[in-house]
C-alpha cells in the first residue's frame, strides 16, 4: 500500500502580529498568528531581546487566556450586600460617573482617603503619576509583598538589583550560583542562559531548600534551611577573606571599602568621614595623605587608619573574620555541613581568581584614568524571593551583593551585569513624597529611597502619612510601599480611616493577602453605624478573580492581546546589559465585550476629575486613550514613556513626541533597543563612556558615577537615631530592633518567625511553577490540565516519622491558623521544610471554574497560616510580619507543625461558593 | 497488519537533553498550540473548566525523583515524553487498517486519520504510551515531528523545525537526521552518550535522550588555606599580609 500524500506546506495563518506577552512578568516578544480574524497560534519572536524566539508554557497557552470564560464582560455595580455577588451591569459612563462622584469630594477635602494600589500591572509610571496628580499619599504597587528587599538592598548597595534588572554575563561566566530563585520572573532569559552555560561546560549551583526546576538541573545543590542564606553568605565571605581570596584592587577602586568611617563619639559616629568640602576622601597609598575619593591617579589605601578613623575595609575584616562566621559555627543552623561550605568558597575563589581573564576593551573611568583592558571574573549570582521574603531578607540580599563585590564580580566580564537604566545610585532616585493638601497634587513621586530619618513619611505628631505606614520607623526603606498592610490598617483605622479603596489587578481577597480569611471579613465588616468600615471599593481586573465579589464597582479590563501598553524605561523596561530596551502591546485583536483597557480608563477618570496633566486648559481630556498618552506624554521635556523613534523618527531617548511612534514600534516587532557602545559595556558605574551614553539616552541629566556601598550611610543614620543621636527620634520600643536591623555592614539575625520554633519546628514555603503565573493559570484550559492540583510536599524525615502514605492528608498548624491538605513525599528537599505550589488553590465559584474543580476542592493556600501581624507580645502593639528595614511581607518566615490525618475528601478550610459574575465555563 | 519500510532515507528524530530540561512544560503547550491547528484533527479538551479536565497532548513532561541507594543527595529528573518514531514500530504493524505508517522518506511515524477507525490497538501496542486517542474526533493522535512545519515552505527556513524544539527555552531539544553521522543530533548522541529509551523492547527508537551529567560530586579540589593563623597573628597581621599583596 502506498503512503498517503500529505500537504507538508500548509498555509500557517493569514497574518502575524507581533506584540508583547503578558502571561507573566517576563515580557517576551510574541508572534500572534491570526486566521479569519481570530488568534490561531502564538509563538516566540526570534528577534526579541528577551526571549529570542523561545516561549514558555504560559506564553504558548496565551490563546486560552484570550478566550477564557472567566473574562469579565461589562462594568458592574454592586446591588446586594458586599460579597454576595449581587451586581447589575451598568454602562461605562454610569460607572465612571459613579467613580468620580466618590473620588471628587475626597480630592477636594481629604485626598488621603483614596487609597490606590495596583497589583501585577506593568504601568506604574502611569499609575504613580495619576495618584500623584490626585494628591493621595496612598499609592503603591505590589512590590511590598513581593520584591522590595531585593530591589532596595540592591539599589542601596550596588545601584541595581537582581530580579530582571540585571543578569549574569552568560557569554563569559563559568560558574552560576542561584539563591532562592523563583522561576516566574526573567524566567526565559534565565532558562536560555542556563542552557548556554551548560552547553559550554559551565557549572550551575543551586542554593535552595527545594530541588525543582533550575535546582533540578543544578550540578550541585545545597538544600539550605530557609532564612539562613545570609548566614551562609557571610560564612563564605569569612572563608574568602581568611584565605585572602578577595579582589583588593576592585575593592579599593570601585567600592567604599577605602573610605574612612568616623570613629569619634557623637552625632557623626559611624558615618563616612568627610573633608571640609563635605566630600568623602581616602588615604592615598602613594603619599599616606588624604586624597579625593574621585581624584585622578589616586591609589586608595584599604587598610588606612587616619586620626583614629578606620576604613570600611578594616570594619569588614574585623566583622567577617570573627569566629561567629566560621563554617563550623554556622553549619547546623544553615543545614549544610562545614566542609561543604568551605568547598563552595573554594569553588567561588577558583572561578573568580584561577579562571580570571581579561577583555581587550580600552576604557576610561570617572577619575580620568584610562585602562587598556577589563578584568573578567567568571562567577555570577542570581537571587530572588526565596532569600528576600524573610524578616532578615534585606540584610541577606545585601550580604549576597557583598559576596559578589569581594569577588570583584559585579559589572565585570563574566560576572553580574546590570541593565539600563541601571546602574543608578541611591542619590539619583527621588526621596518619598507624601505631604497631602486638599485639591493639590503631591509635590513628587510617592515611592523613593530614604537617605535618613528626615525623609520618613511621618507627621509632626509622629503618626504616619501613609495608610500602609511605609517609610516609618517600623520599616524605613519601604521603597515599594506595603500593599499587604492596606486592608488591615484601613480596617483597624490605624493610622486613620479611608473612604475609597481602588485596586487594580490585585487578588487581595485570596492569594495576594496574608491572612486571607480575616481579610475577607475586613472587606465586609460594618461599623456600629451599619456602614462598611472600608466604605467603598473599586476594582479593575480582566477576569473573575476572588476579589471581584468584594468590590462595589467593577471596571472590566481587556486581555493582553486587546490593549495598548508600554513597557517603559520610566518603569520596568526590557533592557539587556548591552542595550536599553522598551516595548509595547497593541490590540492585535479587538475586544468582543464591553471592556476597556484599565490605563485608558484611568486617564478618562483623571480627565473627569480635572487632574493636572490630564486635562487641557479648556477642561477637555488631554489624552484620547492610553495609546495617545504613550506617544504624547512628556515626563520631562523630550522624555516620554518610549525612547524609540522620537522626534522626526530618528531620535532615541530624547526628542519631541512623534505621532508615528507606535506604528514604528509595530513595524519593528513591538520593541526598540538602544545599544550600549562596546567600551561602555562593562564597569558601567565608573565608566565615563557609559555615563555619557546614559545621559544621552535620557536616564540621567548629568553623569552619576558612584562607589558601591559596602558601608551604608543611610542605614547608619537610622542606627544613630536609635542610639539617641539627632532630633528625629524613633519610639523607644523600636530602638533595639533598629540597632540590629539597620546595621550599616551586612549582618545576619534570625528571622522573626524563629520565635515560634519550639512549638512549630517545620519551615513552610511556597513557590510558583514555571507553567503558572499567580492565580491566572487555573482559568487556562491547557495549563490547569498540567497542574490542577497542589500537594504539600513533605521531606523524608517527616514523611516516615509520622507514617504518611500516598493519599494522606495532613493537618498543618501555625501560630496563626490551621489547614488540612493533601500531601506527597519529596526527598530532594531540606529535611525541616515543607512546601507547595503557590496560588493553585481557588475559591469555589471563582475564575469560571466548576465548584468541583480540583483547584477548589483539594487545592489550598498557605496564606491562611500567615498573618500580616506577628503573634501578640502582650505589649499592646501590632507588630508587622515584615522585614524591619523595608516592610517586605515575610511570607517565608512561616513555621508550622504537621500531623497526619489520613485520607480526606477535600482540603480545609472551605468557603461558601462565590456567587458567579460570569457563567461557569463549558467547552473551549 | 501494516508493514514497515525496510529502510528509510532519513531517520528524523529528536535528541532530548535530560541534563538541561528544567521541566518547564514549554514544549508541552507549544506542541498543543501548533497541533491544535495543524496536521489532522484538532486536539480537543474535555471538561476544560470542570472537575476533571482532560485533553489530548502529544507531548507531556513528567518529573521523577531519584534517590541514590548510597544515601546520596536526591535528584529530580524531568522527562519529556512523546513518540520516539521507532524503526521497528509495533504501533504500525498492529494497525488493522494501514492508518498507522512509517514514512519511507524520513521515518516519521504518522497516522492517516482518514483511515483510522479509532480502535486504539496502536496505543496498546506502544510500550511508551506515546499515542493518545482524541475523545472528540475519535482518531488516534501522536507526535508528527511537526511534519507540517519541517518542510513547510510558508515558514521561514529557520522555523522549519518541530514546535517543541523551536520553543524550548533551555535548548534541551534538538531535531535532525540520525542517518547523517554529521548531523547535530548524531554528534550530540555520540559526544554525550545519548541513549534510546528501553532498547530491550526491541522497537529501535530513533529519538535519543542525553543522560544527566553526574551531579553533587564532592569538591575534589583543595580547600582554601588561610593566609596565616589569624588567632596567633591577630587581625593586624592578617591585614598586613593581605594588603602586602597589593604592591
Amino acid at each position: 500500500m502506498g503512503q498517503p500524500k500529505i500537504d507538508t506546506s500548509p498555509k500557517v495563518s493569514d497574518e502575524i502580529r507581533k506584540t508583547t506577552c503578558y502571561m507573566c512578568a517576563c515580557r517576551c516578544g510574541i508572534n500572534v498568528h491570526l486566521t479569519s480574524g481570530k488568534v490561531s497560534y502564538i509563538e516566540g519572536n526570534r528577534d526579541h531581546p528577551v526571549n529570542k524566539g523561545v516561549l514558555c508554557a504560559k506564553g504558548a497557552s496565551g490563546i486560552m487566556q484570550v478566550t477564557a470564560p472567566s473574562r469579565l464582560q461589562t462594568p458592574l455595580r454592586r446591588v446586594g450586600p458586599r460579597g454576595s455577588g449581587a451586581f447589575e451591569p451598568i454602562s461605562w459612563d454610569a460607572a465612571l460617573d459613579l467613580a468620580v462622584s466618590w473620588m471628587k469630594p475626597l480630592r477636594e477635602t481629604a485626598p488621603e482617603k483614596l487609597a490606590f494600589f495596583t497589583g501585577r500591572d506593568q504601568s506604574q509610571s502611569l499609575t504613580g503619576w495619576w495618584a500623584q496628580a490626585f494628591g493621595t499619599p496612598n499609592y503603591a504597587a505590589h512590590g511590598g509583598f513581593c520584591s522590595v528587599n531585593m530591589a532596595a538592598a540592591g539599589i542601596y548597595t550596588i545601584g541595581g538589583a537582581f530580579w530582571e534588572f540585571g543578569q549574569p554575563d552568560w557569554k563569559h561566566t563559568n560558574l552560576f550560583v542561584l539563591f532562592g530563585v523563583a522561576e516566574d520572573h526573567d524566567s526565559n532569559p534565565i532558562k536560555i542562559g542556563i542552557g548556554k552555560l551548560k552547553a559550554r561546560g559551565g557549572k550551575v549551583i543551586g542554593i535552595n531548600p527545594i530541588r525543582t526546576g533550575y535546582n533540578a538541573v543544578a550540578d550541585d545543590w545545597y538544600g539550605i534551611t530557609p532564612g539562613t542564606d545570609g548566614l551562609l553568605v557571610l560564612s563564605l565571605i569569612h572563608c574568602l577573606m581568611e584565605a585572602g581570596k578577595i579582589d583588593l584592587d576592585y575593592l579599593s577602586r570601585w567600592t567604599n571599602a577605602p573610605l574612612l568611617v568616623n570613629g569619634a563619639e557623637g552625632p557623626e559616629k559611624g558615618l563616612i568621614l568627610k573633608n571640609a568640602e563635605s566630600q568623602p576622601f581616602v588615604i592615598d597609598r602613594r603619599t599616606g595623605m588624604p586624597a579625593p575619593w574621585d581624584g585622578q591617579g589616586v591609589q586608595p589605601d584599604l587598610g588606612a587608619v587616619w586620626q583614629g578613623h578606620r576604613t570600611v575595609f578594616q570594619h569588614m575584616a574585623e566583622r567577617y573574620l570573627s569566629d561567629e562566621y566560621r563554617p563550623e559555627a554556622v553549619a547546623d543552623r544553615c543545614g549544610i555541613p562545614a566542609a561543604r561550605i568551605r568547598g563552595l568558597a573554594a569553588e567561588l575563589a577558583r572561578a573568580a581568581f584561577d579562571q580570571a581573564f581579561t577583555l581587550p576593551i580600552t576604557w576610561t573611568d570617572f577619575r580620568g584614568d584610562t585602562h587598556d583592558q577589563m578584568q573578567g571574573r567568571p562567577v555570577s549570582f542570581h537571587a530572588m524571593r526565596g532569600i528576600s521574603a524573610h524578616s532578615n531578607g534585606f540584610q541577606t540580599a545585601r550580604a549576597l551583593h557583598l559576596l559578589q563585590i569581594v569577588l570583584g564580580a559585579v559589572e565585570v566580564p563574566g560576572g553580574y551585569r546590570l541593565k539600563p537604566p541601571y546602574p543608578k545610585p541611591v542619590e539619583a532616585h527621588p526621596t518619598p513624597h507624601f505631604v497631602t493638601a486638599p485639591g493639590k497634587p503631591l509635590s513628587g513621586p510617592h515611592l523613593g529611597y530614604v537617605r535618613g530619618p528626615e525623609n520618613l513619611a511621618l507627621k509632626e505628631d509622629g503618626t504616619p502619612w501613609r495608610i500602609d505606614k511605609a517609610f516609618t520607623w517600623e520599616n524605613p526603606f519601604s521603597a515599594h510601599g506595603m500593599m499587604h498592610m492596606v486592608i488591615p490598617n484601613a480596617h483597624a483605622g490605624d493610622p486613620y480611616r479611608i473612604d475609597t479603596l481602588f485596586l487594580y489587578m490585585a487578588n487581595m481577597a485570596w492569594n495576594s493577602s496574608m491572612n486571607t480569611t480575616k481579610v475577607m471579613e475586613m472587606l465586609t465588616d460594618k461599623g456600629p453605624d451599619g456602614e462598611y468600615i472600608i466604605p467603598r471599593i473599586i476594582y479593575s481586573d480582566a477576569y473573575a478573580s476572588e476579589m471581584v465579589a468584594y468590590a462595589d464597582l467593577i471596571l472590566p479590563d481587556t486581555t493582553y492581546l486587546e490593549r495598548h501598553d508600554c513597557i517603559s524605561l520610566l518603569d520596568r523596561p526590557i533592557s539587556e546589559p548591552d542595550a536599553a530596551g522598551d516595548s509595547i502591546r497593541w490590540p492585535v485583536v479587538e475586544a468582543d465585550r464591553d471592556v476597556r483597557g484599565f490605563q485608558s480608563v484611568l486617564l478618562d477618570l483623571g480627565a473627569r476629575l480635572g487632574l493636572p496633566g490630564m486635562v487641557n486648559p479648556d477642561g477637555s481630556a488631554k489624552f484620547k486613550d492610553y495609546a495617545d498618552y504613550i506617544v504624547n506624554h512628556q515626563r520631562r521635556p523630550g522624555v516620554g514613556p518610549l525612547i524609540g523613534w522620537r522626534g522626526d523618527g530618528t531620535k532615541t531617548g530624547r526628542g519631541e513626541p512623534n505621532p508615528d511612534q507606535l506604528a514604528r514600534y509595530i513595524e519593528n516587532g513591538g520593541f526598540h533597543q538602544a545599544h550600549v557602545p562596546e567600551e561602555a559595556s562593562y564597569m558601567k558605574p565608573w565608566n565615563a563612556a557609559y555615563q555619557e551614553w546614559a545621559v544621552a539616552t535620557s536616564f540621567f541629566e548629568t553623569p552619576q558615577p558612584y562607589l558601591f556601598n559596602i558601608w551604608s550611610e543611610p542605614m547608619r543614620r537610622f542606627q544613630l537615631a536609635a542610639e539617641g543621636q539627632g532630633f528625629i527620634q524613633p519610639p523607644d520600643h523600636l530602638r533595639e530592633r533598629l540597632k540590629v536591623a539597620m546595621d550599616p555592614l551586612p549582618v545576619w539575625y534570625p528571622a522573626y518567625g524563629e520565635d515560634g520554633a519550639e512549638e512549630y519546628p517545620v519551615h513552610a514555603l511556597t513557590q510558583r511553577p514555571m507553567d503558572m503565573y499567580h492565580s491566572w493559570g487555573s482559568q487556562n484550559a491547557w495549563l490547569r490540565q498540567i497542574r490542577g492540583k497542589n500537594f504539600l510536599y513533605l521531606p523524608t524525615k517527616i514523611w516516615t516519622a509520622a507514617g504518611f502514605v500516598d493519599g494522606d492528608y495532613a493537618r498543618v498548624s501555625s501560630p496563626h491558623g490551621e489547614i488540612t491538605v493533601p500531601v506527597a513525599h519529596m526527598a530532594a528537599l531540606n529535611a525541616d521544610t515543607v512546601w507547595t505550589w503557590n496560588a493553585i488553590g481557588k475559591r469555589k465559584g471563582a475564575w469560571a471554574l466548576d465548584e468541583g474543580a480540583p483547584e477548589a476542592k483539594e487545592g489550598f493556600l498557605l496564606n491562611h497560616l500567615i498573618s500580616e501581624l506577628l503573634p501578640a507580645r502582650g505589649d499592646g502593639r501590632r507588630w508587622s510580619n515584615s522585614d524591619p528595614v523595608t516592610g517586605q511581607a515575610a511570607w517565608f518566615d512561616l513555621r508550622v507543625r504537621i500531623e497526619r490525618v489520613g485520607p480526606q475528601e477535600k482540603a480545609q478550610p472551605q468557603f461558601d461558593t462565590l456567587p458567579r459574575v460570569v457563567p461557569k465555563g463549558e467547552g473551549r | 497488519m501494516t508493514c514497515l519500510p525496510a529502510k528509510t532515507d532519513k531517520k528524523l528524530g529528536l535528541v532530548i537533553d535530560l541534563d538541561t530540561c528544567v521541566g518547564c512544560q514549554a514544549c508541552v503547550t507549544a506542541c498543543k498550540g501548533w497541533n491544535d491547528q495543524g496536521y489532522g484533527a484538532a486536539l480537543s479538551d474535555q471538561d476544560p473548566y470542570g472537575a476533571d479536565p482532560s485533553g489530548t497532548f502529544l507531548n507531556r513532561v513528567h518529573s521523577y525523583q531519584v534517590t541514590p541507594h548510597d544515601g546520596g543527595t536526591a535528584k529530580i529528573v524531568n522527562f519529556p515524553r512523546s513518540c520516539l518514531h521507532c524503526e521497528d514500530a509495533p504501533c504500525v504493524t498492529v494497525c488493522p487498517t494501514g492508518a498507522s505508517y512509517k514514512r519511507t522518506e524520513d521515518g516519521i511515524v504518522l497516522v492517516n486519520e482518514d483511515a483510522c477507525i479509532g480502535c486504539g490497538l496502536c496505543a496498546w501496542a506502544c510500550p511508551y504510551g506515546a499515542r493518545e486517542m482524541d475523545d472528540e474526533a475519535q482518531v488516534m493522535k501522536k507526535c508528527t515531528l511537526c511534519v507540517d512545519r519541517i518542510y513547510n515552505e510558508n515558514l521561514p527556513e529557520e522555523d522549519r523545525e518541530p514546535a517543541c524544539v523551536r520553543t524550548c527555552p533551555t535548548g534541551a531539544r534538538h531535531f535532525g537526521d540520525f542517518a547523517d553521522p554529521d548531523s547535530t543530533v548524531s554528534k550530540l548522541t555520540r559526544d554525550r552518550g545519548g541513549v534510546p529509551l528501553m532498547p530491550q523492547l526491541g522497537t529501535k527508537p530513533v529519538n535519543r535522550y542525553l543522560p544527566p551529567r553526574p551531579k553533587d560530586r564532592p569538591e575534589e579540589a583543595s580547600l582554601l588555606a588561610p593566609l596565616l593563623d589569624i588567632k596567633a597573628q591577630g587581625f593586624a597581621g592578617w591585614l598586613d599580609r593581605m594588603l602586602g599583596k597589593l604592591e
